[in-house]
């Protein structure tokens, strides 16, 4: 009875995903395969801005102090710091001083990203055995080159965990675009008046496999980069993935 | 006194103008704190302590179990890593035809975040402890629940008050999501009026303010009952 009742609500909630049906208000149709391909869409163009405009920032930040041994304490607590100021509280205070709109929420979810890829790139670096590095000097590589050639390849397990962290929280935040007038999945969630209880759930579902996929590109991207050598097995790529294990050891150096 | 009564209507009436601009009050916030803000930043501080502790909880069960039975740390991991993939909010929502909205199921899913982070510390603290000493350990003739009890888990004391730190200050984020599964919280303020600057700026400062209170009391702890570390920074 109850487990039906359960099935009944995520049936619903599907249906609202691929059938249009007439809003709660009245008047319009919403959900439907077209506005949900829409809401997609837009999610992803601001998450992918946002995204590429951390990674244009704080990767080169974070392998120039890692190459420099420089800047620990900055790395490190950029990353504590992003993660005790919750996203609804960062968008919320956007919203209240610098209003709505495509480039704000775009801005937030960037502020978001640039914690996890900093951290990582840095932790990524200074990870990469001196011997090496002094070696690759040896040969007369200059430190461009270091950096390019030697400690970039290195790093990248790393930087693809990092970068993984910031796809998950900034996919999953843009679903609160809405609030300012972002129109992702999130739509259906925060116009639950609109949509009726089905809303939610369906836009819960879209963004929940939307967050998976988009994890599992960049976990695939990030593979495709790795050199062979260092292409660590599953059980050793969860170790040195999320989160946990950087900061560790962040920790440890600082 | 007539100066003094027009002085005391000006800021009265900037005072509701600056309400009804939804600007940034703080004569505003400071009279209505306990009827405004109050409620929910109590709410927030359990949607944060009692999560934490049943998380805490519940994976030392699972990683004593993962320690002792090797091939138990791959199922565990990837369990528990799928919950931490999983969006907040779309997270909240999913266990809503299950559980219904309220506190239950806010604190439920906040479980589900924490699990990950312990886990992985917990585990990675046992792995930390040098070979050599789990030698010695058995070599004067300790058991193995007495090397877990004795040697093992206060060896392990720092990487599990690292993932401490860090899984409270990530539930009190996600806390402030809450408020889609009907758990109240510090969202509730934020979202019921988001262009009111008072209500934005007040719930997000406490937010912040109780993860880096909380934050600074585990690092107290971690440096009470940790004093080697402290030997060994000293040296």
């Amino acid at each position: 009875m109850t487990v039906l009742a359960v099935i009944t609500e995520f049936v619903d909630a599907l249906r609202l995903i691929v059938e249009s049906r007439e809003a709660q208000t009245g008047d319009v149709q919403v959900g439907g395969l077209g506005e949900f391909a829409y809401f997609t869409g837009q999610h992803l163009l601001v998450s992918g801005v946002a995204l590429g405009v951390a990674v244009a920032v704080a990767l080169p930040v974070g392998l120039y102090l890692g190459h420099q041994n420089k800047g620990e304490f900055v790395a490190v607590s950029v990353s504590n710091i992003g993660r005790s100021v919750p996203s609804l509280a960062l968008l919320g205070l956007f919203i209240a001083f610098a209003g709505i709109g495509f480039g704000n929420v775009a801005l937030v979810l960037c502020l978001i990203a640039v914690p996890p890829i900093l951290t990582n790139a840095y932790v990524g670096v200074r990870q990469v055995d001196p011997d090496t590095v002094d070696a690759a000097k040896g040969m007369g590589m200059t430190g461009l080159e270091v950096m390019r050639k030697v400690e970039l390849p290195l790093a990248a397990p790393l930087i693809t965990s990092g970068l993984r962290l910031a796809t998950v929280a900034v996919v999953a935040t843009a679903t609160i675009g809405p609030l300012a007038d972002t129109l992702t999945l999130g739509r259906p969630i925060i116009n639950n008046n609109v949509y009726g209880e089905a809303g939610p759930l369906a836009g819960a579902i879209a963004v929940a496999v939307i967050t998976l996929l988009a994890d599992q590109a960049v976990r695939i991207a990030g593979r495709a980069v790795t050199p062979k050598g260092l292409r660590l097995r599953s059980d050793q790529e969860r170790e040195s993935g999320p989160n946990v294990p950087s900061l560790k050891r962040g920790a440890q150096t600082a | 006194m007539i100066d003094l009564l027009a002085q005391v209507q000006t800021r009265q009436r900037t005072g509701e103008s600056c309400v009804a601009e939804d600007g940034f009050c703080p004569d505003y916030i400071v009279a209505n704190f306990s009827d405004r803000y109050l409620g929910p930043f109590l709410e927030h501080i359990v949607l944060t302590l009692v999560p934490v502790a049943i998380g805490f909880a519940v994976a030392f069960g699972l990683a004593l179990l993962a320690h002792r039975r090797g091939w138990l740390v791959g199922p565990f991991d990837g369990m528990t890593g799928f919950f931490y993939t999983i969006p907040s909010i779309a997270l909240f929502i999913l266990l809503l035809p299950f559980t219904g909205r309220g506190l239950v199921t806010g604190i439920f899913a906040l479980v589900l975040y924490t699990l990950y982070i312990f886990f992985r510390n917990f585990l990675t603290g046992l792995q930390n402890v040098p070979p050599e000493t789990k030698d010695a350990a058995r070599g004067v003739g300790l058991t193995d629940r007495q090397l877990l009890w004795r040697v093992e888990l206060p060896l392990a004391v720092p990487e599990i008050l690292a993932g401490l730190r860090i899984a409270t200050t990530t539930t009190v984020g996600l806390a402030a999501l809450a408020v889609f599964a009907g758990a109240g919280g510090l969202g509730t303020v934020i979202l019921r009026d988001t262009s009111f600057k008072s209500d934005v700026v007040t719930a997000s400062a406490l937010c912040i303010g109780l993860a880096v209170v909380l934050d600074l009391l585990i690092l107290a702890l971690q440096r009470a009952i940790t004093p080697w570390r402290r030997a060994a920074e000293a040296r």
